[in-house]
């Protein structure tokens, strides 16, 4: 009894001292580095060109609260008939305050059947998050969302 | 080493949309991080991942560092015929990854 009380300890020590070392291992900080508002209006810019971008048709689903930055689950959808001569070409995330502007662009087509998407980002602060969807017929559509940020990605300090 | 996880239903009816899911593992590193010496952590990350059904592309992404490590796209698409979807992932150092799925379709 006593001896097997000494095993789990002597255990317990030595799994909790190499999480410890695991722990110091990845000794990372942040470059002080963000995108700016007005970056993330060059990278929209960049898409969109001269068009004009309306809100609406779009929706952007991402946690208004999220207590680690490093993996937010974000769903964007459009309503859309997805036919052949209406359907959504392409859909673009766009942050405001990460080192980069971009998060991820998605090239779609009328075979989807339903113009929706799914991933996880990063958020290095609390920040919005802007989703641009261009149609076929060349319209560009928007949708925002406002996201707290507890935990911001790659900010890991020194120990 | 790098392994990917992919989710297509095996049979389906004819015309049903259906959804795709899929995760890549990979470390997905930004490329803004530094180590305490002040030593830029290099980026590496995926930066491309297309979706072939039947040898004909459905579905594209570009992907950034602000996507998360192991990445983990969802899309749809119309079941229309029997057959493969190919999936294939690029990214930096040389990284290639092809995975495949396939569908019964009635």
């Amino acid at each position: 009894m006593r001896n097997h009380d000494e095993s789990t300890r002597r255990r317990f020590l030595g799994l909790a001292g190499s999480a410890a070392v695991m722990g110091a291992v990845p000794i990372v900080t942040l470059r002080p580095a963000e995108a700016t508002p007005a970056m993330l209006a060059t990278a929209i810019g960049n898409v969109v060109g001269a068009a004009v971008v309306r809100t609406g048709k779009v929706k952007l689903d991402v946690p208004p609260l999220v207590e680690n930055g490093n993996t937010v689950p974000m769903t964007v959808s459009v309503s859309s008939p997805m036919t052949p001569d209406d359907y959504v070409k392409s859909i673009h995330v766009f942050n405001e305050k990460n080192p980069q502007p971009n998060i991820g662009n998605f090239y779609l087509g009328p075979q989807a059947g339903r113009a929706q998407i799914s991933t996880r980002i990063r958020l290095a602060d609390s920040q919005k998050i802007v989703a641009i969807v261009q149609l076929s017929d060349g319209s560009f559509w928007s949708a925002s969302a406002d996201v707290v940020v507890t935990l911001a990605a790659c900010t890991e300090e020194v120990i | 080493m790098a392994s990917a996880l992919i989710n297509v239903p095996a049979r389906a009816k004819h015309g049903e949309i259906i959804e795709i899911k899929t995760l890549m593992s990979h470390i997905m590193e930004p490329g803004y991080r530094h180590t305490a010496d002040g030593v830029v952590v290099p980026r590496d990350i995926i930066t491309s991942f297309t979706c072939r059904y039947n040898g004909v592309e459905i579905f594209r992404t570009d992907l950034f560092p602000a996507i998360a490590a192991n990445p983990f796209i969802t899309f749809f698409t119309v079941a229309t015929e029997s057959g493969k979807f190919d999936f294939e992932w690029i990214g930096d150092n040389g990284f290639a990854e092809t995975a495949s799925a396939s569908i019964t379709v009635e």
